[in-house]
This record gives structure tokens, sequence and C-alpha cells, in this order.
């Protein structure tokens, strides 16, 4: 069952709120096993509600309207509560972006860490304490024996943070989905982090799919990308397709936005315009409005996932009708 | 006065038919606000609209049913029940009435000079609350009776002073976030006086608070009035209250088991609708609701 | 909670209970008329009048007094009864068990019913369930306790006959007699707390459900029960118990009123006895007996606070 098929894979996912059919539109990415995706984009495009989707944790009154997700052999959205659960902390661990209150801050850290054992392994409390606290030890927290009893008030964000990446790895999973787990963070404990999470990849063999707005931690991070803008996928792409020859031009304006330590008097590219409230995005490709390349004729209809080259994909208009191809790297 | 400074205030002025509106636009609400209308007009003319004589006894016809013609049936002196409930009304609600009143007379000035001149002042009137809030209302009120003597006015007196610090806190603290607001600043700023202050802008902002408490508590010093009634320390026969009819039909329970259930419901209704007004204007007013 | 805090709350509750003693010392002084004359009755001899005077001390400076008086509580001398001639620290220890047996069944129904409605509605927002519950809260809060003590007595006991109709048990009689003769009266009692209860628990439980922990345990694979057991009940505990603890004077007081009705010999009816009967000792004891439970019950209760959730603890 397991062999080439990707880990996780999602298509054509579609959220809706009552008022905004649409929120999310039409999402698909693959995660294969041991790979990192970063899922990337402006704050509002959605990226947090779809990995959210994928365990089913979407706060009340937001529906998955449409689409598949499987993980594993296993269809998230048809199975049953049971096995949906058996997947939430066992296979799939979760990091969250506010440390402090994902956290209960009634509840030991050692205790909110071997919680996931409890649940999925039937460990006795005493059993997974211990593992909890080489948990913590393999996160980086020192005098691991003793914190395991502190509680999450008397930690620092950072620590916070790695505690919930000990919980997230407590049953060994093989995809830890992390929501923007170092915005909430000073910058110096933010390559801490990534580089604890870089770690636990490489020597866990875990898949890694990343939420994040910034592209610098994807530059760093992960081996491929998937740009989200106003709740459509616009571009799938590895790390070096994306930063070597986007296929979007909402990628080419984000990569422009970003300083480049190399150069540091050149001015910072701004995309001109605002992101589209939810409920009022344009028919059509979504980034229209703003984009420079816009061709009403073309741009105004729904705009097809069309291949650049391999797995790399752009929903741009220009790519569908042959106008755009990647630079060196023949069509097809 | 400045016109900004006026302008500041109107919108607590225009705001109170927008309360009332509000408030009768829930069923629950606008039903409860009629069925005290109701019986304030049963207190004031029960005498005239009760369908017999409250008082006149019919020894023959002890412990009736419900009938057409007694529709609550009659008590151990064959006296019309419904007749009585409709009677007794003008007493069980002044009573607890009377008691806010007193409450808000003792309550309001020292919430609004412990707020307004703080220090002393303050910490003094607030032990004396957290004092009268150590005793249980009722232990507070048997406590008050037992110095007064027991009788209707005397447990009107006594529900008044223990509920006296709810008030007091409410207005306090009501009349603290008050004075922390913008516009007070800005009327002491162009040199208002500390008396207009308070009547002018004080006063009014914290009637809504007050409004709410005193609806609760109605409720509650209705209950609290009943208890002592029953207890033999409230109302004293001739006079009659719920809770006093409460007391002479558990006295007959063995010969009459439903005697109790009529008055029973008619006191419960009237704090059903009490609370269910004072939670519609809390929530009219934008209050924090108690969940 | 630190150890400096604790020793400022029980600061302030020893200051609370001297402000009570002194109110309570003043209820003789504060009698209209001649305190003595009016205890005696209009019937009265003036020499009966005189051996009362004597007896309360009237006949010493107010001062002299209030001091004597004080030291007696102190030593937990609440002086004699002006009826039965007996200590009053004794009748009040006497009379105590059976109220102290009542008010305690009655939080404990109290919490079981009014935590489990509240949890149940919490958890179900918006269903049937949730507003059957929020409406029988209503109606339990506005019930008066001895009137549904009245109710259960006809219907449970004169009724069916499932339990006695009055009095009380102790509980040497044996453990089932003992509840047996508690559970009308302790249900009655406890009713209208549980229904505060049942209305705070389900706000705490809604406020609990947005909090993102909740959520994290949710992606742990935890089952709706563990998320209660193990996240919801603690982190709404602190409001629940704030209510539990002003709600036990209520309770307390709400005694009286029920020994009336079901024929219980407690405090309550030795309090509404010695109103009736003027008998000032005994009312000022059973006056300091009650704030003394309130604020014990406070003390204990701001203790919890530090227990359920460890941030107050340190801070």
């Amino acid at each position: 069952m397991t062999g080439n098929s990707p880990l996780l894979s999602v298509e054509g996912l579609t959220i809706d709120l009552p008022a905004q059919p649409g929120l999310v539109q039409d999402v698909s990415f693959e995660v294969g096993r041991g790979r990192s995706l970063a899922l990337i984009g402006e704050s509002g495009c959605g990226k947090t509600l779809t990995s959210m989707a994928i365990l089913r944790l979407l706060p009340p009154g937001l529906t998955i309207a449409g689409g598949r997700i499987v993980f594993d052999g296993t269809d998230l959205l048809t199975c049953s509560p049971r096995e949906l659960r058996a997947v939430r902390g066992g296979p799939v661990g979760v990091v969250f972006q506010e440390p402090m209150s994902s956290l209960d801050p009634t509840m030991t850290v050692g205790d909110q860490i071997a919680e996931a054992r409890l649940l999925h392994l039937g460990e006795r409390r005493s059993v997974a304490l211990r593992r909890a606290e080489e948990l913590l030890d393999r996160v980086g927290i020192p005098n691991a024996a003793q914190r395991v009893r502190s509680y999450p008030h008397e930690l620092s964000g950072g620590m916070q943070q790695r505690v919930m990446i000990a919980a997230a790895i407590a049953c060994d999973p093989k995809l830890v989905i992390a929501d923007e787990p170092t915005t909430a963070l000073d910058v110096t404990i933010q390559a801490e982090i990534l580089g604890l999470l870089r770690d636990l990849q490489r020597d866990l063999d875990l898949a890694v799919l990343l939420v994040t707005h910034d592209l610098g931690v994807v530059a760093d991070f992960c081996d491929d990308v998937v740009v989200m803008y106003a709740g459509h996928v616009v571009e799938r792409a590895s790390i070096d397709e994306l930063f070597y020859s986007p296929g979007h031009p909402y990628s080419s304006a984000l990569l422009a936005s970003v300083p480049q330590s190399g150069s540091p008097r050149t001015r910072l590219a701004v995309i001109p315009g605002r992101v589209p409230p939810a409920g009022r995005f344009p028919a059509g490709c979504r980034f229209q409005p703003r984009c420079v390349h816009n061709r009403p004729e073309v741009c105004g209809r729904p705009q097809p996932d069309s291949v650049l080259a391999g797995a790399h994909r752009s929903r741009c208009g220009r790519v569908a009708s042959g106008a755009l191809t990647v630079e060196g790297v023949p069509r097809g | 006065m400045t016109a900004a400074v006026q302008q500041e205030t109107a919108p607590a002025r225009r705001s109170r038919t927008r309360v009332l509106r509000e408030v009768l636009r829930k069923p629950a609400a606008a039903v409860s606000i009629g069925y005290v209308l109701l019986l304030v007009v049963l207190a004031i003319g029960g005498r005239w609209i009760a369908p017999h004589d409250p008082d006149v006894q019919d020894l023959g016809n002890r412990f009736a049913g419900p009938s057409l013609e007694h529709w609550f049936g009659t008590d151990d002196f064959g006296r019309d029940v419904a007749s009585r409930i409709i009677n007794a009304a003008a007493v069980t609600i002044s009573a607890p009435a009377i008691s806010v009143g007193i409450a808000v007379a003792i309550g309001l000035p020292l919430g609004l000079w412990a707020a307004v001149r703080g220090g002393w002042v303050d910490a003094i009137t607030g032990r004396l609350a957290d004092t009268v809030l150590a005793l249980p209302a009722l232990v507070g009120a048997l406590a008050i009776v037992a110095v007064l003597g027991p009788g209707l006015v005397t447990t009107m007196i006594a529900v008044g002073i223990i509920f006296s610090p709810a008030i007091f806190r409410v207005v306090r603290g009501a009349a603290l976030a008050v004075t922390e607001e913008t516009f007070i600043r800005a009327a002491d700023a162009v040199g208002s006086s500390r008396r207009r202050t308070l009547w002018v802008h004080v006063l009014p902002n914290i009637a809504a608070p007050l409004l709410v408490q005193t609806t609760i508590l109605m409720g509650v010093a209705l209950l609290v009035e009943a208890s002592l009634s029953f207890l033999g320390l409230g109302v004293q026969p001739p006079d009659a209250s719920w809770g006093s009819m409460l007391k002479a039909a558990y006295a007959n329970q063995f010969d009459a088991p439903y005697a109790v259930v009529p008055p029973g419901i008619a006191m419960v209704l009237t704090v059903l609708a009490f609370n269910t007004i004072g939670d519609a204007i809390r929530d009219a007013v934008g209050l924090r609701r108690r969940t | 909670m630190s150890g400096r805090m604790i020793v400022r709350r029980l600061g302030g509750g020893v200051l609370v209970l001297w402000l009570v003693s002194l109110v309570t010392f003043l209820m003789v002084q504060l009698i209209p008329g001649d305190p003595a004359q009016v205890i005696a009755g209009e019937n009265a001899s003036a020499a009966d009048v005189e051996r009362i005077r004597e007896r309360l001390g009237l006949d010493r400076p107010v001062i002299e007094q209030y001091l004597t008086w004080l030291f007696g509580v102190l030593r937990g001398d609440l002086g004699r009864s002006l009826f039965t001639d007996r200590p009053v620290t004794s009748t009040i220890l006497l009379a105590a068990p059976p109220t102290l047996a009542l008010a305690v069944a009655a939080i404990v129904v109290a919490v079981l019913v009014g935590v489990t409605a509240g949890v149940l509605a919490g958890l179900a927002q918006g269903s049937w369930l949730d507003r059957a519950i929020s409406s029988l809260a209503t109606l339990g809060i506005a019930m008066p306790s001895f009137w549904v003590a009245m109710l259960l007595v006809s219907v449970f006991a004169l009724g069916l006959g499932w339990f006695p109709a009055t009095s009380y048990a102790p509980m040497s009689r044996g453990l089932g007699t003992w509840a047996s003769h508690l559970v009308l009266p302790a249900v009655a009692l406890g009713l209208a707390t549980a229904a505060e209860l049942a209305r705070h628990t389900r706000g705490c439980v809604a406020d609990v459900l947005t909090r993102p922990y909740v959520r994290t345990a949710r992606a742990r694979g935890a089952t709706t029960g563990w998320l209660v057991r193990r996240h919801i009940l603690r982190n709404a505990a602190i409001p629940v118990v704030t209510v539990l603890g002003l709600q036990t004077g209520r309770l307390l007081g709400g005694t009286i009123v029920i020994e009336a009705v079901v024929g219980i010999s407690g405090l309550g009816t030795l309090a509404v006895n010695s109103v009736l009967q003027r008998d000032y000792p005994v009312i000022q004891g059973y006056v300091l007996f009650c704030a003394a439970v309130v604020v014990l019950i406070n003390l204990i209760v701001d203790l919890t606070y530090g227990w359920i959730n460890p941030k107050v603890r340190t801070a």
C-alpha cells in the first residue's frame, strides 16, 4: 500500500464558510515520505485553514465542501471518527502557531507530551512521563528531568515551542504539520526552532508540512513549495524551480519583495494593490487585479493548473496558453 | 458646558428608548413585563377584581378541590384560594419593592460617596459591605428581625439592609468606571462642578447597572421575605402573603396536599419574571451577562 | 498562591470576623427601648427584668460589656441560653451536625447535577439539550427551596413512600437510614445552587472550548470524554469554584427553611426558635458561627485556586 504513493495527498480541497463559499478552493498538493513541503502565502490566503483541514481541525462554522485528503492510505474525509483519532497525534503530529495558548496552562509539560502516548499506545503515566523526559532532552531542553514537571507559564516562548514539538513527535509520527511555528517567537529563537525541526526531520525521517509566510524560512528548510494566493494554489514547484524560475507572477512578486542579503541598497519591490477580502474574490484568476500581465479576456476565466515542467505547475493563464515557458527547460 | 461635552453625553440619553425597545423585542421579556404589570393591577385593585371575598369563611366547604366556582379550591376555613392569592399579591409585591427601595436608599449614596471620595471613606464602607456580605442573606435578616422583632415592616427593613451592599458594590463599581471615562474628564476640564458632574454625568451612566441589579434583587427579596413569612417571622395574620399562605397550606398537607401548589407557582412565576426582565435589560444595555 | 497572599487573606478574614462580632455584640444594644424589658416580655415583674439585665451584664458600661463578651468568645465561651441555661457553645455544637450534613449533602447534589448539566450544555451549545438545560436552570433559580421541599415531600415521601417524610437520622443509625433521610431536603436545598452552577459551568465550558489548547488536545487524538476529564473540567473549575464559594452562604441560610419544612432540629430551627423567644445569646452565637463558616469557606476557595491553576500559585 505504501510503496511509491505519496505519504499525504490533498486533491481539490475546498473549504466554505456559509457566507463565503470558496474560502479555499480546489487546493491540491502532495507530501512525499521524508520530504518537507512549504505552504506559503500572505496572511488570509487560506494556508492555515488548508493545513488544519487535513486533520479536520477547522474552527466551527467552516466546512470542507469538497476534495479528498488521503494520508498513508486512509481517506481522512470519509473515515470513521475512531480512524481519524488514530491518525491525529499518532502518525501525524501538529505544531501550532502560538505555543503559549496552545499548551494547557493547568497541566505540566510532561503530562502534555505524554498525553499522546497515553491515548495511542495506552502506556502507563509513569512510563509515558519517562519517555516525555527523553523527548524534552531530544528537543534540546536542558534539565529535562526537572522541566518535565514545569507548567507552560514557567517556560520561555522558545522553550514552549520546543515542548510543542516534543509533544508532536511523541508517538514517532511520519508527518509533522507545523503551522507558522516561529511566527510568535523572537527572530533569534526562530532560527533555533527551524534548526531543530530540520534536525528532527533528517534524524527521524519525518515528512514536514510547514505553513509559513516567510520565504527565507522556505529557502533554508524545504524541498518543495506550494504558493497560495486568496484561497487558490497558484504555483507548485521544487525550491530551486521557485527561486530560479518562478512560474507565476505572484511568486515572482513575492520573491522580489524579499530583502537580499547580498545587495543591501536595492529598493524592495512592493506588490501594488491589496489582497481581496474573502468573499470578494474576482472570477477567474484571483491575482489578476494586481497582475502586471493581466489580460482580462484570458484571466477572467478560471485557470487550470498547468504543467510547466515535471512536477512544476502554475495556475497562470499564460502557462496554459503556452505564452510562458520556463527558461532553459523545454516544455512538457 | 461645551458642545463637545454635550455631544458625548447625548448617546446615553437617547439610548433609553432604544433599550426599552430592545427589551420588549424579546418575547420572554415582554411577557414578563406584562405579567408584572398585571400583578401591580391585581395588587392595587385586587379587592374588586377577586371573584370572592378573600376573608369570607365557608366552613362547610373546607379543602374543596379546584372547581369552576373556586379555581384553586378552598383552604382550611373554606376561603377561596384564588381570591386569597390575588389579595395577597399586594403584600407579596410591595414588600420586596420597599426592601429594594431601602437597599437603594442606603447603597446608592454610600456607593457614590465611596467612589468619589475614595481613601478612608472607600475603605470603611467597603469593609462594612464585606461584613454584611459575610452573613448569608437569611441569617442576616434573621439577626435583624431578632433585634427589631417579627413583623412585616421589620422584615422589609431587614431585607433592605441585607441587600444594601449589593447595591453599594454595583454603584461604586459603575461610578468608578464612569469617572475614568473621557467625557467626565472633559467636564472636569471645562470646570463643571463636582456635584454637577455627579448629577449630569455619573448618575445617568450608573442607571443601567443599577436597574439590572434592582430588578434581580426584587426576585431574591421576594424569596427571602417568603422564607421569613413561612418561618412565621414576617407577615402576621390576618395579613397574608404567598409565603404565609404556603405556611398555612403546608400545615394542612394531609388534608389538602395540593394546596401548596398555587401560591408556590405564583411565587415562581413572579421571581422568573423579575429575573427575565433583569437579564433582558442586562443584555440590552450590553453589560456582561452572568453566564 | 504565595505565603504572603495567604497571610493577607487570613488577615482579611479575621478582620471581617471581628467586625461581625462587633455587630453581633451590638445587636442587644440596638434593641429599641430597654433591652432587658423587651427580652423579659411585657408582663414580666421588675425583679425578672433586673435578673435579665444582670445576666446579660446590661447594668455595666458598654465597653466593659464588650470586652468581657469578646474575651469570652475568644475562649469559645458564648454565654448561656436565657431559656435552657445551657452554654451556647455546646447548644450550637449539638445542633450543628444535622445542619452541616444537610448543607454538605446539598453541595454534593448541586455539584453533581449542576456541573454535569453545565458540561453537557456547554458541549452541545445551541442543541435542544442545551436549550432544555438552560431553561430548567432559569426555572431552578426562581424556585423557593422550601416550596420545592414541600413538593418533594408530598410526592416522594407521602405519595410514593420512597423516602421518610420528616426528621434527621444520625449516622449512628446506619449509613442507609442517614442518607435516605437526607435525600429529599438535600435535593430541595441544592437545586437552586445546581441551577446557578449549571449556568456558570456552561459558560466556562463554552469559553474553554474556544481555547487553542483544546484544539491541541484534539490534534493528539483526544476523545470528547478525554477532553472533558483532562482539560475542560480543570480549566473551567476556577469560576465554578468561585460560584460554589459564593453559594455556600445561600445554602447555609437555606437550611433554616428546609429544616422547618422537613422537621430537622438543627441550627436553623434553633435560630428561629431563639428569635421567637428572644434568646439573644443563642442568636449571637449562631450568627458568629455562620460568619465563621462563610469566612472559612472563602479562605478554602482562595487556596483552591492555586491548586487548580498553577499560574495563580506563583503569581
